[in-house]
């Protein structure tokens, strides 16, 4: 279960993430865009999802990810993505409630490019019983 | 790729021309490779089955890179897509050497400050896979 005490909370991530146009040739060549001046609209999952996963399995915050479904997602993105981008993200967790032994889980996490959000992205995640 | 055309009406209640992508497992792989979630139940028919699927799925994120790439061709690039968000309500279901499609259409939902709101539908083998598909735009 949820650590109740960490919604609400903001988590920073890792390290800076440096965005590669290799990075982006392989996500853009899997559907078919072949402009990849430009990230593709959910190419920023590729960052977020890894950071909140490391967040939301640290022990203290206690989200059994092996049991986890994805239920829903947005992107707000105020700034496209390209090659040579470096972001620092942050995960904030803005929903818990469990429903029929269900956790389901919302974590907001922004792509922060020096001061200005680039990115951000809601996560809807269901933690199966 | 979908011709839009570009004399087309633009107006609230204007359908956009369907276009239908073609999953299989070597999509999913790619997938996987490309965004890092190489999770079994996207790959592995044994282990999809014993956590009570019905065969592989597709990543969810993949449907909607998918349908990304749709509104992206409509819109006439990706950096014109600003708001993007999906329900995922049934799985895209890929069994081995099969093809599968995903059938993509949207409607135009409301045109404010050149900012145009598309309702986005997106079917497998005839179900609805994503609820409240919505995009932001503004069109090239």
């Amino acid at each position: 279960m949820l650590n109740p005490d960490s919604v609400g909370r903001t988590f920073p991530g890792s390290d800076a993430v440096t965005v590669t146009q290799s990075q982006i040739d392989a996500f853009a060549a899997v559907v078919g865009q072949s402009d990849t001046s430009v990230a593709p609209p959910t190419f920023a999952i590729r960052i977020t999802l890894d950071q909140s996963q490391a967040i939301l399995s640290n022990p203290e915050i206690g989200l059994d990810w092996t049991r986890v479904v994805h239920g829903d997602q947005r992107f707000e993105i105020h700034t496209p993505i390209k090659a040579g981008d470096t972001f620092r993200c942050s995960s904030t967790i803005e929903s818990y409630k469990v429903a029929a032994g269900n956790e389901i889980v919302t974590v907001r996490s922004d792509l922060h490019q020096g001061d200005a959000l680039a990115v951000s992205t809601w996560s809807t995640l269901v933690v199966r019983a | 790729m979908v011709d839009f055309g570009s004399a087309r009406m633009i107006e609230v209640g204007t359908v956009l021309p369907t276009q239908v992508f073609t999953l299989d497992r070597a999509i999913l792989k790619a997938y996987a490779d490309a965004s890092g979630d190489q999770n079994p139940i996207h790959q592995n028919e044994e282990f999809a089955v014993s956590v009570g699927l019905p065969n592989v799925i597709a990543h969810g994120m993949l449907t909607m890179a998918l349908v990304g790439k749709y509104v992206t061709d409509w819109a006439g690039g990706a950096a014109q897509v600003h708001e993007f968000s999906a329900r995922f309500i049934k799985p895209v279901i890929v069994p081995a050497n099969e093809k599968v499609d995903l059938t993509v259409s949207a409607t135009i939902a409301s045109i404010e400050d050149g900012k145009i709101k598309l309702d986005i539908t997106a079917t497998s083998a005839g179900v609805k896979v994503l609820g409240m598909a919505k995009a932001v735009v503004t069109k090239k």
